[in-house]
C-alpha cells in the first residue's frame, strides 16, 4: 500500500522561501503570481495493513515525526 | 555538581560547551551518546549546537526522537535544569520540552556574527549572574533560527515572562534591523513555563574567556552552575 503526506506550513506561519519562490517567477516573466507556499512531499510505502490502520497510523506519524504541528499542517492520502 | 552533555550524529559543539562548563564549575561534565536510554545521575543537561542527523526533515525533528530525549523530558518534569543552544534549542521546541519552533531565516541566508541581545530577567535559574536590561554581544551562527510561535502561545509567553533574551541593537533598542533572523518579537530565548528547560540560538560558550573573544556568555554558566552547587 502506498501513501502520500502532504506538510505545509500553517497559514500565517511566514514562509521566506515561498516567498523567494515568489520573488523569482516574477523576475522570470510570469505575470499574477500572487503567492507562493512551499511544502514536503512524503511517499511512504506500508505493508501489512487494511486502510484504516494505515491511516491511523500515518497520523501518528504525522504528529510525531512528519509534521511539527506547531507549525506545520498535513493532509493523508492513502492510495488501495 | 554534575553537568551531562548530550551528543547526537552532527553535533560539532559539545568540546566548546565542555571547556565553558569545566572552566565556570571546574569539573568535567558528562558526556552522554543520544542513544544512552537514561542520563547519569546529573543536576544540568546540556543539548549542545551543531547539525544534528544533518537537519534532515527539520532542524532537531529527528534528535528529538532519540532515545536519551525520553529521559530528558521525564527527568525535565521532575524539575532538572535542561538547556538547549542552538541545534539544542531546535531539538527541544521538536521535543515540545520548549514552546515555539525555528523557522528559516528571514533572508534565507545562514548568519555567522556577532549580535547584541538584552537580558529581560535576572531572576530566573538560568540569568540570575546578569543583570536585567544589560546588553550582551554574542555570536550566531544558525540557518533556522527565526523564532516562531502563534498568537496564543505568544501572548501566553510575554504574559508568563518566559523570554529571556531578545535581539537588540547596540544599547539595547528594539529594532528590525538589530533583530538578525525576523525572530518574533524578537526573541532570542526562552524558558518553560515552570522554569527549568532553556533554550537560545546564540553561543553563550563561546564566550567564556576574556582571551577568546570576551565573557559575555559566562554569566550564563554561572547562574546555572552556581546554583546547582
Amino acid at each position: 500500500m502506498k501513501a502520500v503526506v502532504h506538510v505545509m506550513l500553517k497559514p500565517g506561519v511566514l514562509d521566506p522561501q515561498g516567498k523567494a519562490i515568489c520573488h523569482a517567477l516574477d523576475h522570470m516573466g510570469f505575470d499574477g503570481v500572487e503567492e507562493v507556499r512551499q511544502g514536503k512531499v512524503f511517499e511512504i510505502e506500508l505493508k501489512g495493513r487494511d486502510a484504516a490502520t494505515a491511516k491511523h497510523d500515518l497520523d501518528a506519524m504525522c504528529r510525531r515525526l512528519l509534521a511539527n504541528t506547531v507549525i506545520e499542517s498535513y493532509t493523508i492520502d492513502v492510495e488501495s | 555538581m554534575k553537568t551531562a552533555i548530550v551528543i547526537f550524529p552532527g553535533i560539532n559543539r559539545e568540546r566548546d560547551m565542555a571547556r565553558a562548563v569545566k572552566t565556570v564549575s571546574g569539573s568535567d561534565p558528562v558526556m552522554v551518546w543520544h542513544q544512552e536510554t537514561s542520563l547519569p545521575k546529573c543536576d544540568v543537561a546540556i543539548v549542545p549546537g551543531g547539525f544534528s542527523f544533518g537537519d534532515y526533515l527539520r532542524c532537531g525533528a529527528i534528535a528529538a526522537q532519540s532515545p536519551i530525549m525520553a529521559d530528558i523530558a521525564r527527568e525535565a518534569d521532575k524539575g532538572l535544569t535542561v538547556i538547549g543552544i542552538c541545534n539544542g534549542f531546535q531539538i527541544l521546541t521538536e521535543a515540545r520540552l520548549l514552546p515555539g519552533s525555528l523557522l528559516r531565516n528571514r533572508d534565507l541566508r545562514f548568519l555567522c556574527k556577532d549580535t547584541y541581545l538584552r537580558v529581560e530577567r535576572a531572576d530566573t535559574r538560568f540569568t540570575r549572574a546578569y543583570e536585567q536590561g544589560q546588553v550582551l554581544c554574542v555570536p550566531i551562527a544558525h540557518g533556522e533560527g527565526n523564532y516562531f510561535a502563534d498568537e496564543d502561545e505568544l501572548t501566553k509567553l510575554e504574559g508568563e515572562g518566559q523570554v529571556l533574551f531578545r535581539y537588540c541593537e547596540q544599547f539595547g533598542t528594539l529594532s528590525e534591523s538589530g533583530n538578525p533572523n525576523g525572530s518574533i518579537n524578537h526573541i532570542a530565548g526562552v524558558m518553560n513555563q515552570a522554569g527549568n528547560v532553556f533554550g537560545m540560538m546564540p553561543h553563550p560558550e563561546d564566550l567564556i574567556d576574556p582571551t577568546r573573544g570576551g565573557t559575555d556568555g559566562r554569566a550564563l554558566f554561572e547562574s546555572v552552575l552556581e546554583r546547582a552547587a
